[in-house]
């Protein structure tokens, strides 16, 4: 009843606990051997749906499917799903062998085949020379991999994954996302990922679906997610965003014009927002796409030769400087007294110095940069 | 933080009521017992102490070896009866939502703070020969009788005053021994470890028995140990639902401190039956230092 390339579907699927409604009417298709990840803050109801798909928990309403089948009421120990827990829940009485050898005790799997099996997991996950060990003499990031063997020896149809970086250092992290990403890569088992951090669903994941209060807000690739974000929750809560609230004056094909009072001006689309109805209207503008500009006291607002209307320029004053390293973040105060905030990129190892406190700026910013946001 | 037995006075000033509370009530009794133990009997109350073993000897005749003995089997099978009504109450709180739990928590302890008189009085009143149990199954006979089925005359089962109803006391009064223990152990398990189980294929009994049960073991050892203790050493309850044979250790004693008059002997069997405790706590430490390397974090 589904088509083949779809591993995981799941329909209007509502989760209430008394009156909590912690997730409601989510649908959402998950493609085969796509790494997959459920974004949202905390409470948003993305681990109550990864637990309704592992089986932990019973959808209320709606139906979800798993390669065509319907699980719904299916316990979690008949499901050929596995998951990696957050808490990575390592039995601690077994060593790295027996507890990725655990799961096959039930898979009817000959024990002669067993020991293979756990040792291709182990050495899959760089473990094979510690199957001895017991937990205890391990570190938090080999507890994991003895989490994610345990879980791809059973060569589950999807590995769910509850938040499988929060427990690690920062460096151990950032390796750990390229070798998750490699992993599903070499294995192409679907992975579903619950985590809060967009840094690590944009990183790994090929496509994000992003939640809010129970709600599906919006399902797309990482890129597309930030370029094009479906609503002000989405713009915001995916990297920063200066937000804009307006009316839309002009709607042409071919360019469209915002009349913002937060802003103190109008904001050029050189595109057309086809058809966006509706008084209240939000514009986002990502920090890094504003380009900033020394303003002389008595110049004129510098338009570019390229796009003469096509530019947005409004003036401002440097308040606030985040030195980041790679990049610097300037917080400006508008003529109106709005702030904004630009981001931008130290590309020489002394151009940091060019704007400084107080620094009296144009900020700039082309007609296809700001997204135009209706709710 | 400071270390607080690094200041003497602080640590010996708050330590002394303690230690000579101790010492009163408990080291200088236990010590004159101790010396009755090796005493002989020289007139109505008077005993001299002469080191002898004679007394420990009078242990080993095969009458007080079958008390013992029998105390052993009765504290063993209330033990055992214990865990296994204990187990699911245990795992059923664990898994009950905060206010379920506190009410479970409370049911089990209520028997706790009612007097042990009462309740073994409440015992008899249910199982004696016209008690609850008995009226109540000569109701059904009866009411079968009259549906014309060949019954024949009520006879009252026999509930009271047998090894039966020792141990059904003993089981009524140590059940939260085992409970709490068992309690404290499950609650503290990762409940994660136990979705991992069901996640990798388990089933609810494989997963009691593979991982419930290994991760519980130090609760479910300190359970038996402080059940077996005090069932072993239970005075009243085999005293008042036990009949003649069924006599436990404790009531031994007894008879010896009062009926018999023999001080000397009854000292005796209190240190045999302290030894045999200790004897069980040493077990239990042996197998906790055993499983600890496995435990440790």
């Amino acid at each position: 009843m589904s088509d083949r390339d779809t591993i995981i579907r799941v329909e209007e699927v509502t989760k209430r606990y008394g009156k909590v409604t912690a997730v409601d009417r989510v649908t959402l298709e998950i493609p085969r051997g796509e790494f997959f990840a459920l974004l949202g803050p905390s409470g948003c109801g993305k681990t109550t749906l990864l637990r309704m798909l592992a089986g932990f928990e019973m959808p209320s309403e709606g139906k979800i499917f798993i390669d065509g089948v319907d699980v719904s009421t299916i316990p979690p120990n008949k499901r050929p799903v596995n998951m990696v827990f957050q808490s990575y829940a390592v039995f601690p009485h077994m060593t790295v062998f027996e507890n990725v050898a655990y799961g096959l005790k039930f898979d009817n799997v000959a024990k002669a085949d067993q020991y293979g099996r756990v040792m291709a997991a182990l050495a899959d996950v760089k473990l094979d020379h510690l199957a001895e060990r017991k937990p205890d003499q391990m570190s938090g990031g080999q507890r994991q991999r003895v989490a994610l063997a345990r879980a791809l020896v059973k060569k589950p149809k999807v590995l769910l994954l509850d938040e499988p970086l929060s427990a690690l250092d920062a460096k151990l992290r950032e390796a750990m996302r390229f070798e998750l990403a490699e992993l599903q890569d070499k294995i192409g088992i679907t992975f579903v990922m619950v985590t809060h951090d967009q840094d690590e669903a944009l990183a790994m994941a090929c496509r994000c679906a992003v939640m809010d209060r129970g709600k599906l807000m919006q399902t797309a690739t990482p890129s597309n997610l930030y370029e094009f974000p479906a609503n002000k929750f989405v713009a915001d809560f995916i990297g920063s965003v200066n937000l804009f609230e307006g009316t839309l004056e002009v709607d042409e094909p071919d360019h469209a014009i915002v009349q913002s009072e937060e802003l103190g001006g109008r904001i050029f689309f050189d595109h057309g927002v086809s058809g966006a109805g509706g008084e209240k209207m939000w514009v986002g503008i990502r920090p890094e796409k504003i380009e900033l500009l020394k303003r002389e006291e008595g110049s004129t607002p510098p338009t570019p030769e390229d796009a003469p209307s096509g530019c947005n320029v409004t003036a401002g004053t440097i308040r606030q400087i985040s030195y980041l390293g790679s990049e610097s973040i300037y917080e400006i105060d508008l003529i109106n007294g709005r702030r904004m905030q630009v981001s931008r990129p130290n590309l020489s190892r002394w151009d940091q110095e060019d704007f400084t406190w107080d620094d009296e700026v144009w900020l700039r910013w082309h007609g296809d940069s700001p997204v135009l946001l209706q709710s | 933080m400071q270390d607080w037995r690094e200041d003497k006075t602080f640590f010996g000033a708050t330590i002394a009521l303690p230690v000579i509370w101790f010492m009163i009530f408990f080291v200088v009794p236990m010590a004159i017992v101790w010396a009755y133990s090796v005493g002989e009997n020289v007139g109505p109350v008077d005993i001299a102490i002469t080191g002898t073993f004679a007394n420990y000897a009078k242990a080993f005749s095969p009458e007080v070896l079958k008390v013992m003995g029998d105390s052993v089997v009765l504290a063993f099978i209330t033990t055992i009866i214990c865990l296994v009504v204990a187990f699911p109450v245990a795992l059923a709180m664990t898994f009950a939502d905060e206010k379920q739990k506190m009410w479970l928590l409370l049911l089990v302890m209520l028997p706790f703070w009612t007097n042990l008189l009462i309740r073994t009085y409440a015992l008899i009143a249910v199982m004696r020969t016209s008690g609850v149990i008995n009226s109540g199954l000569e109701g059904v006979h009866g009411l079968l009788a009259l549906t014309g089925l060949p019954m024949g005359t009520f006879e009252p089962l026999p509930l009271l005053y047998n090894k039966f109803a020792v141990v059904v006391g003993l089981v009524y009064v140590h059940l939260p021994f085992m409970v709490l223990p068992l309690y404290a152990a499950l609650d503290r398990l990762d409940k994660s470890l136990i979705e991992a189980s069901l996640d990798l294929g388990a089933g609810h009994l494989e997963t009691i028995r593979r991982i419930i049960v290994p991760l519980a073991a130090p609760g479910i050892a300190a359970g038996l140990v402080i059940t077996f203790i005090p069932a072993l050493g239970a005075y009243l309850t085999p005293d008042l639902l036990g009949g003649p044979d069924d006599l436990m250790i404790a009531s031994l004693i007894e008879r010896q401190f009062k009926r018999a008059n023999d001080w000397p002997f009854g000292a005796a069997l209190s240190f045999i039956l302290m030894y045999i405790t200790l004897i069980f706590f040493a077990i239990r430490a042996f197998m906790e230092r055993k499983g600890g390397k496995v435990g440790a974090h």
